[in-house]
């Protein structure tokens, strides 16, 4: 048996579209080994996650729910995710490259004694297993084979489309016998709420770079999302700067998005940054130097000075 | 408190990277070198626990002897002494962790402090995985960090917002951005980190084989994207967007 293993993710009651898009990522692998896609939810009150989850191709969801996972901790998560892994003969295990997948994953990986792949991007079957994974900030693209039995893979889900609904599968109750941890606890989560679509899930995304000069003029780009129902973005100087929450970065130490239209406003275009959103479909660059490197990536550029090209477009698209 | 920070030994973030000929790796003649960025906030707040707490900061690194220099920049910036785990071999995180593991073992530190991620191989595990070997508690992607009574309050990055979480001491701590600033080395410090300790050994004096669990086949540059082309004004951007993008 060459089971995959999905590790699923939900927030605030709900399950996440990067769970969906790693759901396309096992189905690729199944479909070159042969096994089949088993998910597992871990949380409390978690029931309607698992059933969601279950009618998107999945033959099993185990799902331990209990206080213990009221809230993330790597530590009690990782032995429960071990286990179910053991009990479905899972020998790929596999969630999303976010916060919590880059938090998880390697700890479970380290109790499995499996190699693990970070970023993935593809998979294919050349004599074994092959993934491909971005590095160096998207310099470079490297082939590799894991050599050990179980393998843990944490997958780049921007390169994923979300799985559709497609057969129901069985959702059982497991108990992952995971106790709480003495020497951890958890304290909080300050979410930042936002009427606005989650920047990895989101069809347009407006990001603002450190020619914006300040926080407040972040709201022109704000304006501009809400005109489009897209997401916001920054680069990591505009974070640097204080102009935009950590949450916003896009690139190779932030989030990598690739939307049906990306704005790039007064982002020069480092490799870093590009990094992180040049799988974009359409790149709409605007900058007030038309030297800026972004112009080499962007299908549309606009050589405009933002605090006039922002608003007027928002304004003409409202008008639309 | 006995600190233990790490460093790696990365290609400078600003260079071109390019692939060899016959693309089993990077073409590393002429590329400069210097310490991961991540670890410069490792090691920054390393040397801040000793200024609040008192102790020692010990500096590791897994890597060519030529990854001496970079433990210079750590003991220049403040820290009392570094180890050198000398290889040639390429590494995967999962040896780096096995290494530090037994370093750890040996060194007994109170708090491990790391970057988050290796700015060249891009992978952000070997924290996790150290932490999951010692089986102590981990706290990645840090932007704040407090020491009292034995544990660690970590303020951390994640999706959606900001987090925090305790663990109690040992732990692994990993870096993100916002953790501080990390400081130059000063001259007097340049001066000083030459006559502080450096010891040598090999992953074999260790006891660990770090043969890789993930091998790379292949590198190879991604495809690049092609330049599109520069509009004239606001109206003709949204007429390509709706009509040809098709995506307004
Ligand atoms: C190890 C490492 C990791 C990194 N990771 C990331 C990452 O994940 N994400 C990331 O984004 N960066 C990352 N960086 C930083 C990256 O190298 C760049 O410094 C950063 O992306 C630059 O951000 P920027 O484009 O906002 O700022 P700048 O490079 O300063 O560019 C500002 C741009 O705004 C334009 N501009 C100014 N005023 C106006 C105006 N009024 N109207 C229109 N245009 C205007 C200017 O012409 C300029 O092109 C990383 C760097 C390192 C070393
Ligand atoms: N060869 C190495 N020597 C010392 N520390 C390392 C090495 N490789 C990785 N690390 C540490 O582990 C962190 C995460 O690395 P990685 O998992 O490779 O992205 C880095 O920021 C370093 O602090």
């Amino acid at each position: 048996m060459a089971n995959v293993l999905v590790v699923a993710e939900h927030l605030d009651g709900a399950l996440r579209k990067v769970t969906l898009s790693t759901l396309t990522f096992a189905h690729q692998v199944a479909a070159l080994t042969g096994g089949e896609v088993i998910a597992t939810v871990l949380g409390e009150g978690v029931d309607s996650i698992a059933q969601e989850l279950s009618k998107h191709g999945v033959s099993r969801v185990l799902v331990d729910d209990k206080a213990v996972f009221s809230n993330y901790l790597a530590e009690n998560y990782a032995p429960a995710v071990a286990k179910v892994a053991q009990e479905v003969g899972a020998t790929i295990v596999c969630g999303a490259s976010s916060t919590t997948g880059k938090d998880l994953l390697p700890r479970v990986a380290a109790l499995l004694d499996a190699g693990m792949v970070s970023d993935a991007v593809s998979v294919a079957d050349d004599g074994g297993l092959k993934f491909t994974r971005p590095l160096w900030a998207g310099n470079v693209l490297t082939t590799v084979e894991v050599v050990t039995p179980v393998k843990v893979i944490s997958v780049r889900t921007s390169d994923f489309d979300a799985a559709p609904e497609s057969g129901a599968g069985a959702v059982e109750a497991f108990d992952t016998g995971a106790g709480a941890r003495d020497d951890v606890e958890f304290v909080s989560f300050d979410q930042v709420k936002s009427e606005r679509p989650e920047l990895t899930d989101a069809e347009v995304v407006i990001a603002g770079g450190r020619g914006l000069g300040s926080g407040e003029n972040f709201q022109m780009i704000m304006d501009l999302a809400d005109t489009l129902g897209g997401a916001v973005g920054a680069t990591r100087a505009a974070v640097d700067s204080g102009y935009a929450p950590n949450d916003w970065q896009i690139g190779q130490t932030g989030k990598v998005v690739a939307p049906n239209l990306y704005f790039a406003v007064a982002i020069s275009g480092a490799i870093q940054h590009l990094a992180g959103m040049k799988g974009s479909k359409t790149i709409v660059a605007i900058n007030k130097d038309p030297e800026a490197p972004i112009f080499q990536v962007a299908d549309y550029g606009l050589v405009a000075d933002a605090f006039e090209a922002v608003p007027a477009l928002t304004e003409k698209l409202k008008a639309l | 408190m006995k600190i233990l920070t790490t460093v790696k030994r990365v290609t400078d973030p600003n260079m071109k990277i390019k692939i060899n000929a016959d693309a089993t790796g990077v073409v590393t003649d002429g590329v400069e070198y210097q310490m991961n960025s991540f670890d410069e906030y490792g090691v920054e707040e390393a040397i801040v626990l000793k200024e609040n707490h008192g102790g020692e900061v010990v500096v590791v690194s897994v890597g060519p002897s030529a990854a001496t220099k970079e433990l210079r920049t750590a003991m220049a910036m403040g820290a009392d002494r570094a180890i050198l785990v000398e290889t040639d071999e390429k590494l995967d995180s999962d040896a780096v962790a096995r290494v530090l593991a037994e370093v750890i073992r040996k060194e007994e530190p109170d708090i491990v402090v790391m970057g988050k991620q290796a700015v060249d191989s891009d992978r952000n595990q070997a924290g996790q995985l150290l932490a999951a070997y010692l089986d102590w508690p981990q706290a990645t992607f840090a932007f704040s960090l407090e020491v009292a009574d034995g544990w660690a309050t970590v303020g951390r990055e994640v999706d959606g917002g900001t987090s925090t979480k305790r663990v109690k001491l040992p732990a692994v701590v990993t870096a993100d951005l916002r953790l501080n600033e990390p400081r130059y080395a000063s001259l007097p410090g340049i001066m000083k980190a030459k006559r502080k300790p450096l010891d040598t050994m090999t992953p074999d004096d260790l006891g660990v084989d770090v043969a890789p669990k993930v091998k790379v086949l292949k590198y190879e540059a991604p495809e690049e994207r092609a330049a599109g082309e520069i509009v004239e004004d606001l109206d003709a951007l949204i007429g390509k967007l709706r009509d040809e993008a098709r995506v307004l």
